[in-house]
């Protein structure tokens, strides 16, 4: 393969990466789904752990763990404990968001985000004469 | 070479994973989806030397999440709602511009990134190598990863630990509480009941 050619497939990892995670960004901002949402969030966040490892990646090296011989080319190491923080922290708050989730569909039967702003705008009128006429008229 | 080809062809997996997860209904195909898509990135971090990165993704990035997900969804409808005919592209057409501008930016800053591999690189030359030279010495644990997340940078991997319980609190705060349809239903009750005074527990 020639040299060129290497080098563009090579930094087709960007390109690609940035594909998806556009992707994730089109999923949060499009789909009314609150679980969908939630889903285009992780497709997100995997899609920048993609790129920070690609970063790290050095042609030729191996997984950076010591071996005998001093002449060994490690990739870089620095971006996988970025990542790995960065993985669990995802599931904090992917935990949260579903909490959120549950306690949303609890409170309006719904997890369809206009659905959710249209019963809120519709809260937002006086509270007690809306809820408490049927049962005064009884 | 034949670790490039995987690569090309792990990526290609993903972009199509996504494209299924858009054109998907059912919540249920969704989330598995999601866990595969996990899965997949876990294998190309195996690809990409980062085989710490790996395990902890396919175990908690596709495993945990996708439980997570799954024990959510026993309480959730398991669709979304079908969009009015109506609508046509013009509700998507602002996400879809967002995201080809933004998209757009970020190939333009990638342009000017050293390709993927390149060992002068300036991320490659400055601090890792400190790391990768002395940690060995000093503190005896072969895998550099851990010695840079346990030792090197504890203080960040203790602010990790902070964030983690934060956000179990605040699941526990959000799940534990009645519910506002709950308390509407008991104003309701207490009113037609005659019972004064509610909302004191």
């Amino acid at each position: 393969m020639s040299a060129p050619l290497a080098t563009l497939v090579e930094s087709w990892n960007y390109l690609v990466v940035i594909c998806l995670m556009m992707g994730g960004l089109f999923i949060v901002i499009s789909q009314n789904n609150l679980v969908k949402k939630l889903v285009g969030l992780a497709i997100f966040q995997t899609s920048v752990f993609l790129f920070y490892i690609s970063v790290g990646k050095i042609a030729g090296g191996t997984a950076p763990i010591l071996l005998k011989g001093d002449e060994t080319l490690y990739s870089n190491p620095l971006p996988h404990v970025l990542i790995l923080t960065a993985i669990v922290v995802g599931v904090a708050t992917t935990a949260l968001g579903l909490a959120l989730v549950l306690r949303i569909n609890a409170a309006f039967g719904s997890i369809e985000d206009d659905e959710v702003l249209s019963m809120k705008a519709a809260d937002a009128e006086p509270r007690g004469r809306r809820d408490r006429s049927p049962e005064d008229a009884a | 070479m034949a670790g490039l080809l995987t690569n090309l062809l792990l990526l290609a997996l993903l972009v199509f994973i996504l494209v299924l997860v858009i054109r998907t209904r059912k919540l249920f195909p969704v989330v598995v989806l999601a866990g595969a898509y996990s899965l997949v990135s876990a294998a190309m971090f195996v690809n990409l030397d980062a085989v710490d990165v790996a395990f902890t993704e396919a175990a908690v990035g596709a495993g945990i999440s996708t439980v997570l997900f799954l024990a959510a969804m026993a309480y959730l409808p398991g669709a979304e709602k079908e969009p009015p005919e109506a609508r046509g592209v013009m509700h998507i057409l602002p996400a879809l511009v967002i995201c080809i501008v933004a998209g757009m930016l970020l190939v333009v800053a990638a342009i000017e990134l050293p390709p993927v591999g390149d060992p002068t690189a300036p991320p490659h030359v400055h601090v890792a190598p400190r790391y990768l030279e002395e940690s060995g010495s000093f503190l005896h644990i072969p895998n550099v990863v851990t010695t840079v997340l346990a030792s090197y940078r504890g203080f960040d991997t203790f602010g990790e630990t902070v964030v983690v319980f934060t956000a179990g609190l605040g699941v526990l705060v959000l799940l534990a509480g009645k519910t506002r349809t709950a308390w509407r239903r008991r104003d309701q009750d207490a009113d037609s009941s005659g019972v004064q005074g509610h909302g004191d527990a």
